[in-house]
This record gives structure tokens, C-alpha cells and sequence, in this order.
């Protein structure tokens, strides 16, 4: 079984969903930090519940890496295309 | 002043809590009286808020013997072991943590936030793998960022996400290491390290403990929670502070693994900083051999975490899942967590606000911490001081009818 990026894409809005207290407008442009205004800790909390739904691991420091949903999903479809 | 000026968001809250008066990030201590009483602000304070396990801190015998080496051996050693070399204490101490813990090896660090930053960035190397517990205090994160292996985090004490992270990694060449801690210094609450053992056996994983805030607390001997949990042999290697039970500064790393030696030379936070001075090092093995002496201490300490537990949980605070040592009271919010904890210190009572991202789910956490040498009296005084406190702030309910007399702090020591 694959994801597709449409799919992860999905997974990816709707945890955040999820996780945020109000609606949010979700692009792959939204700034995980300036936009959603998330601590360090509670961009991995957010991530690991990802991780979940695609059972697999992101390491800490691609996580670091990461500043847009954009290149979130990036980071994920990478990691996906090598299990 | 565009350097700083990153900071700036952070820079005016900071201000603005020193307006207040309300900072516990910048307290003074005019001086310190006892394990338990200091001095703040003209105000002779009840500290509930030290780390200060066993009260060790004014233990006679360990003042002796640090002024000893003192005299003997002089202030500092000026440099590492491996450039400098090493004064026969460093190698006492060493002996005598390797003994008490029934291990082959033992390795002193000037800090345990260094022996953390030591210990995983040497065992972990480019191909192998750290697996964190995701509440992992400071020191762990950044000793897994200080090596070059890969490293994810699961949910705390979940040995079934630890479970479902080796299983991802089954077929990835390199070695596994999981890193938790005894006692969670921010709830108060311990390991699953049974569960956790048994995960490392699956996978064929190595682990590492953390007892920085569980030496001296738990166990039959004081070992710790690997101890307490009856999965020592599981253990690879235990690491912890001196600055905690022992009333010292300094860290360790125990462990049976044969070639353990080589860690000295790969382990830079080893390596690049000066040893502990004698004095330190003297201080440490005799509040070790306290330690070893008095299991009453610990015993104390346990009752005394019991009562202020119990205390606060009956006022109506939200507290930790499990009584420690760290007993918790969570906050609605940061500002409540320092308007708590600024009447608190104006009533005579010190403790600790700690605040996410080095609290768990972005908690407000109004921290206090026991010790052996609390009087029974001290502690029921602290709890009457929460209960006004917290009525005051409305955090807890009145009470239907008066259950306090008068503080009894003519009695506390
Ligand atoms: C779990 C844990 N590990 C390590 C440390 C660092 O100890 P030290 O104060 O010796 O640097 C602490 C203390 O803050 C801690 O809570």
C-alpha cells in the first residue's frame, strides 16, 4: 500500500486539525511556527501523531529541518518512498 | 543591538515579570540556612523547591571531608584528566560508584547534564540509533544532537511505541540504544522500566537509564528505579548527577560493557573541560557512603513526598500521576503558575514554575520538591500555604467547613 502526496497531504491537515484549538487555514505555504505559533515540543507531539499514521519515523533532525507543511510533507513522502 | 534582537519577544516577557516582581527565573538567595531555609528577600524562606533529596547538602561528615581535601589537595585540578590528569579521588569516587551499583565500570563527568552529553554522543555513532523517551530531559536531547546518530523520540512511557520504533528499524543495519529516565523530573513520575526491559530484550536493543532524580530515592539500596523494578541485568549503562541526593555537582556513567575504558577518549564533554575539584569529588564519596549508611534518609524522604503529595492532591491541585519526590501541581496557565508562585514566595515558601517546551504537553507546572530533612511540621506548613495561596488565586475551593488549625511553624526546624 502506498500513500500519495494527496494522501499524506490529508493525513498531515487533518492531525493538525486535530491538534489546533481553532480552525486554521491549511496550505503547504502555512509556517509551522509563525503561523500556528507551535513551541519546538509541540511540532514533534504533532509530528509523532503523523508518525503514527504512516508508521513510520521521522528523525529529530529532519524535523528541525522543517519550517513550511510543505516541507513537512516533504520530509514524509521522502521517508515513505524508502520502506 | 541586532544581535539580541531574535530575543526580543522573549526579552520583553522576561521584563515584564521583573516588573512584576514575579520572576522565578532570577531569585537570590541572601543566604542560605539549612537544607530546608534560606533567606530571600529579608524573609526567612521554607524551600521546597532544591532538588536537595536527602539534605545532605550540611551533612557534617561530608563538609569534613571536602574541607579536607580541600587543605590537602587544593581548590581545583586546573585542567582534564586526559590532558592534566587524574587526582586518586577521581578514581575513588569512580571504584566506589562502580561498587555500589555492583558494575564493573564507572566514569565521573564534572556535570551530569555532561555525562548525558558524554555518554550518548560516544555510544551512538553515524549508522547506530538513539531512541528517546519524547519527555527526555534537556541534557539527552542535546547529547543525542552532540553525536551523529539518527535520532527519534517516543511517546512517553509507551513501551509500545518504543516497540513499533525498533520494529521500523529491524531491517536497518546499526546499533539501537533506547535512553529513559528513572524519575521524570518535571511530573514526578517513573519509568515502565520492566516493560521497557522486555522490548530491549525483542529487539536486541542496548539501554541506557537516567536515574539523575531516582538515585538515592528508590530501591532497596538506593540504586534507583532500575533497582526498584528488578531489571538491573537489562541495564546497560545508568547515568546520573551528583547535584541531586548527593548535594554535590558532578555526573556518572556505570556499566559492565567490556572496553568501557575507551569512553574517556571519544567522549568529548570528558575530555575538554576541567575535572572536579577534590574538595567535590571528597563531598560526593562520602554523601555516597551516607547514603549507603542511612537507608533512613530515604525512607523519610519517602514519607515526606507522601504527605506534601497527599497534602496538595486533598486541597484539590492537580498533581502528578505517581507521589515522588517531585510532587507537581498543574497550573491553568503560565501566568497563574507565576502569580502562584510570587504569593507562595511572599507567604515564605520557595518552589519552581516550569514551563513548556521543557514541560510535557505544553503544561504550566507549579513544581516543588521534597527532601529527607522537611520536618513533618515544615511540610504541613508548605500545604497550609498552598491551601491560602490557592484560594486566594481561586485555583481550589474553600473549604466546606475549616479543616486547618494554625500552622504549627514554631515547631518546624
Ligand atoms: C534527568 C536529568 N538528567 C540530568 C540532569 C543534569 O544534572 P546536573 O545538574 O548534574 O547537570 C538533570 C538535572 O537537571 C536531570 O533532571
Amino acid at each position: 500500500m502506498t500513500d500519495s502526496d494527496a494522501d499524506i497531504r490529508e493525513i498531515i491537515f487533518d492531525t493538525l486539525r486535530n491538534a489546533l484549538p481553532r480552525p486554521v487555514a491549511l496550505t503547504e505555504q502555512t509556517h509551522i511556527v509563525d503561523d500556528l505559533g507551535l513551541d519546538s515540543v509541540a511540532v514533534m507531539d504533532f509530528v509523532m501523531e503523523i508518525e503514527d499514521r504512516l508508521d513510520l519515523s521521522v528523525p529529530l533532525d529532519k524535523i528541525a529541518e522543517i519550517e513550511t507543511l510543505g516541507d513537512l510533507l516533504t520530509v514524509l513522502r521522502d521517508l515513505k518512498a524508502h520502506v | 543591538m541586532t544581535l539580541l534582537a531574535k530575543y526580543a519577544a522573549l526579552a520583553a516577557q522576561y521584563a515584564r515579570l521583573e516588573e512584576a516582581g514575579t520572576n522565578p527565573f532570577n531569585v537570590a538567595f541572601e543566604a542560605v540556612l539549612s537544607p530546608t531555609e534560606a533567606i530571600i528577600s529579608g524573609r526567612t524562606t521554607l524551600l521546597l523547591g532544591t532538588n536537595n533529596y536527602l539534605g545532605l547538602t550540611y551533612d557534617p561528615s561530608v563538609i569534613a571531608k571536602s574541607m579536607e581535601a580541600t587543605e590537602l589537595s587544593g581548590t581545583g585540578t586546573t585542567g582534564s584528566r586526559i590532558a592534566n590528569g587524574s587526582y586518586q579521588g577521581h578514581r575513588g569516587l569512580e571504584q566506589a560508584l562502580a561498587d555500589f551499583y555492583g558494575r564493573k565500570h564507572g566514569m565521573v563527568y564534572s556535570t551530569g547534564y555532561q555525562a548525558n552529553l558524554g555518554i550518548l554522543s560516544a555510544l551512538a555513532g553515524k549508522d547506530d540509533h538513539l531512541i528517546l523517551d519524547a519527555d527526555s530531559h534537556a541534557s539527552i536531547y542535546d547529547g543525542a544532537r552532540l553525536g551523529h546518530a539518527q535520532v527519534t523520540r517516543f511517546r512517553h512511557n509507551s513501551p509500545d511505541d518504543l516497540a513499533n520504533r525498533l520494529r521500523r528499524l529491524k531491517d536497518v543495519p546499526g546499533d539501537k540504544i533506547i535512553v529513559v529516565e528513572g524519575i521524570y523530573s518535571m511530573l514526578g513520575d517513573t519509568a515502565p522500566l520492566r516493560e521497557f526491559a522486555a522490548v530491549k530484550r525483542e529487539y536486541g536493543a542496548y539501554l541506557v537509564v537516567d536515574e539523575a532524580h531516582s538515585l538515592g530515592v528508590l530501591g532497596a539500596t538506593g540504586r534507583g528505579l532500575a533497582e526498584a523494578a528488578g531489571v538491573e541485568a537489562d541495564v546497560d549503562f545508568i547515568v546520573g548527577t551528583f547535584s541531586k541526593s548527593l548535594g554535590g555537582v558532578g555526573g556518572f556513567c556505570v556499566a559492565d560493557i567490556d572496553g568501557f575504558d575507551i569512553l574517556r577518549v571519544v567522549s568529548r564533554p570528558y575530555m575538554f573541560t576541567a575535572s572536579l575539584p577534590p574538595g567535590v569529588i571528597a563531598a560526593t564519596l562520602e554523601a555516597l557512603h551516607q547514603l549507603r549508611l542511612r537507608p533512613g534518609l530515604r525512607h523519610q524522604l519517602n514519607a515526606n513526598s507522601r504527605r506534601l503529595y497527599d497534602g496538595l492532591a486533598r486541597l484539590g491541585f492537580t498533581v502528578g500521576p505517581e507521589p515522588s519526590p517531585v510532587v507537581s501541581t498543574i497550573m491553568p496557565d503560565p501566568d497563574t503558575a507565576f502569580a502562584f508562585w510570587a504569593r507562595l514566595l511572599e507567604m515564605g515558601l520557595y518552589t519552581n514554575v516550569s514551563l513548556p517546551p521543557a514541560t510535557p504537553k505544553g503544561l504550566a507546572l507549579l513544581r516543588s520538591s521534597v527532601s529527607a530533612a522537611h520536618s513533618p511540621a515544615q511540610l504541613d506548613h508548605a500545604i497550609a500555604l498552598f491551601a491560602d495561596a490557592g484560594r486566594e488565586l481561586g485555583l481550589i475551593p474553600r473549604p466546606s467547613q475549616p479543616a486547618w488549625g494554625e500552622p504549627d511553624f514554631a515547631g518546624a526546624k
